[in-house]
């Protein structure tokens, strides 16, 4: 029985079936965990404690989630345009060089009240100039945009490589790293923040670039549903010829949604280089343009499902680095693993489970309209 | 800078003595590369490994996975009263300053990298001089006048090996053509044999008869490729000869272990001190190897030779110019 068009209640298709996903996966883990000998309840223990157990842990916990929720964000606007970005690696990176470049200029000279906004911007223009580029190839030469941006990764690495080794580093010192910003550049820290009004929390790289995620998030969810381009990206993202007809141009559709889709990489950079670590370096963006794809998929492209997910993704990081960190058995690439599981069973097999819930509902459903009223 | 180096000795000399032997609760954070890169942060595992077995007693270990893993990793070790904290790869001493300076009363060992503070110990090597050393070996080993050298990711660390081997190979002739390439721009660059291999065939059709890889696992293509073509291959940081004996002309030795082993060794018996250690030829910190692997392919000449120039650098006679002092490699 084809199962796919019979609807289910919301709260079972966004809440449910994930939860059930996550309970499949953390099975298999377990599994794993059993075969090398390690209590899987403990480790799951030591999992959820390590990234919700302390201020610091839920500290880190959240550091994660705001670079997973830009990521998520980039890989989500494009998709609702029918395209797929896999460049949002290359675009927070360019964007991180963005940062670094204003604020090596800069920081001697403007205060902080002008300094942040400028860095934000300059984020956000450099990772949307990268996405740009392939963008207009896709748009007026056909060049497919899963292979300009994948390729635009590489090219950014080496741009950056470049520039840090050759340019930007700090003369005399062994790391390809830029000096570090005045204090005035810096993205006040979320300890610090909650200093002022007398909280007192452990140090961690938890920054305001938090709220500023969050404000992304409500930023998309207008202009994907609530305004005029929005409405032109998701018909163009749905069919292009229908959307030729009505009058819209798929070109200048695939160009804003991929600007938009590279600022929010972009952002990334934000929470990195203007909130922790101050100074341009070499591969800050860690993977997670890549994990952004993941994170979108999980969320369903809507900005409270990618709030979700980053916050999972966000456990798994934090969570998983504790339980290398405790548990001597469990190395990083086992924690991968575990990570890799999650992402197998809510992404790539996230409707597995969904004709049987909807067998499940179907019978109860019978069940209510057949008993006597 | 002596005067601040006298006060991080008399600082050090007041703190040291907290700790009795044998009751430290040593830890070690490894880099990206990861504990079994059968290179650099696999030199440091042996060196802790001979610790554990020597000494009976356990460490904490991580293997950090991104850049902000690495305060984190340090610092969780700290607070839960880690004592000493060995830090492994340059990248660590950014995060390590912040974490010492909270912890004043640990003691930090950081292997690449320099921090200076009065809690932290700094070891680095002169990787240009061992570089030096099989430059020349490879320059007299090579029949068409011709060596090559494999990079991994680009960064100056890596150009202070090519500079170094480059002056060894024109030392022993200035008619010597060297050849350079790295790997790429991103980490993978460390762990890529397949593009490693593909490099050195490169070189190998370009006229190179003897390729030096610092590439950590990138490495192992490259000398593979030199088994397949007949040519020579010489191995970095570890002894790395066993892997093909006959075509590993020989191994540039960087002691990562000694000095992981010493961090920790020193603790034990009180007698470690911060400060910063630079280990060259004449600390015996850098060398080559030369084992049964090898003797075979290492003529008298040559190891007449390359005692020789290892004697000058000891003695000051020859210089070996340290790339990053002016991130040029002029000599």
């Amino acid at each position: 029985m084809n199962t796919s068009s019979i609807a289910l209640p919301a709260w079972m298709e966004i809440g449910l079936i994930p939860v059930l996903n996550i309970i499949m996966a953390l099975f298999f883990a377990g599994l794993i965990m059993l075969a090398i000998g390690v209590n899987p309840l403990q480790a799951v223990g030591i999992m959820i404690n390590g990234a919700f157990g302390y201020d610091e842990a839920i500290g880190y916990t959240l550091y994660y989630t705001t670079n997973f929720i830009f990521t998520g964000l980039a890989v989500a606007v494009a998709f609702h345009a029918s395209l797929f970005n896999i460049g949002g690696e290359g675009q927070a990176y360019i964007g991180g060089l963005g940062v670094g470049l204003v604020f090596l200029l800069l920081d001697k000279y403007l205060p902080a009240v002008l300094l942040i906004p400028i860095g934000i911007m300059a984020a956000g223009l450099f990772g949307a100039a990268w996405a740009f580029i392939p963008a207009w190839l896709q748009a007026h030469r056909g060049s497919h945009i899963v292979i300009t941006t994948i390729m635009f990764n590489f090219i950014a690495a080496s741009i950056m490589v470049y520039l840090l080794v050759n340019v930007l580093i700090k003369p005399g010192q062994m790391s390809p790293e830029s000096r570090v910003f005045d204090e005035s550049a810096w993205l006040p820290f979320m300890h610090e923040f909650l200093g002022w009004f007398g909280v007192v929390v452990t140090r961690t790289p938890l920054n305001l670039s938090l709220f500023f995620a969050l404000f992304c998030c409500f930023g998309v969810w207008i202009y994907i549903w609530r305004t005029r381009w929005g409405y032109e990206l998701r018909t163009a993202g749905h069919s292009e010829h229908a959307a030729r007809y009505a009058g819209i141009k798929p070109k200048t559709v695939v160009i804003s949604a991929m600007c938009v889709s590279g600022a929010l990489a972009g952002f990334v950079a934000v929470n990195e280089i203007m909130g922790v670590h101050h100074r341009l370096l070499l591969n800050f963006t860690a993977g997670y343009g890549f994990t952004g794809i993941a994170v979108s998929l999980m969320g369903r492209n809507h900005p409270v499902g990618i709030i979700m997910a980053s916050l999972l993704f966000g456990v798994l990081y934090q969570g998983g680095a504790e339980l290398a960190f405790e548990i001597p058995k469990i190395t990083r690439e086992m924690v991968v693993a575990i990570q890799g599981l999650i992402i197998l069973f809510s992404g790539a097999l996230a409707l597995m489970l969904r004709p049987w819930v909807v067998k499940v509902y179907l019978k109860f459903k019978s069940a209510d309209t057949l008993a006597p009223a | 800078m002596t005067i601040s180096r006298l006060g991080v000795i008399a600082g050090m000399l007041l703190s040291a003595s907290v700790a009795t032997a044998a009751d430290i609760t040593p830890a070690v954070v490894f880099d990206m590369g990861g504990k079994f890169d059968k290179s650099f942060n696999q030199g440091v595992y042996d060196g802790v490994e001979r610790f554990k077995a020597e000494s009976g007693i356990e460490y904490r270990e991580f293997e950090v996975t991104n850049e902000t893993q690495r305060e984190q990793a340090i610092r969780r070790m700290a607070q839960r009263g880690a004592n000493p904290i060995l830090g492994v790869g340059f990248a660590q001493a950014g995060p390590m300053e912040t974490v010492a300076k909270e912890f004043p009363d640990v003691k930090f060992t950081l292997i690449d990298g320099v921090v200076d503070l009065p809690n932290v110990q700094s070891v680095v090597f002169k990787e240009q001089e061992g570089s030096f050393l099989v430059g020349l070996l490879a320059a007299m080993a090579s029949s068409n006048q011709s060596v090559g050298f494999v990079g991994g990711m680009d960064i100056p660390l890596i150009r202070r090996f090519a500079c170094g081997f480059e002056q060894g190979a024109k030392h022993a002739s200035a008619q010597v053509d060297v050849v350079q390439n790295m790997t790429g721009t991103t980490p993978s660059a460390w762990n890529d044999p397949g593009r490693g291999s593909e490099l050195a065939k490169g070189q190998f059709d370009r006229g190179v008869d003897v390729i030096y890889a610092a590439a950590g696992g990138t490495g192992v293509g490259v000398y593979q490729a030199a088994k397949d073509g007949g040519k020579l291959a010489i191995g970095v940081d570890s002894n790395q000869n066993y892997l093909h004996p006959g075509t590993m002309l020989t191994s540039m030795l960087k002691r990562v272990d000694v000095a992981a082993y010493n961090a920790f060794k020193d603790a034990m018996n009180d007698t470690w001190e911060p400060g910063m250690k630079v280990l060259g030829l004449a600390e015996e910190g850098v060398g080559w190897a030369l084992d049964e692997n090898n003797e075979s392919l290492i003529t008298d000449e040559m190891k007449a030779a390359v005692d020789a120039a290892a004697a000058s650098i000891v003695a000051g006679d020859i210089t070996v110019h340290d790339y990053m002092s002016d991130n040029t490699c002029t000599y």
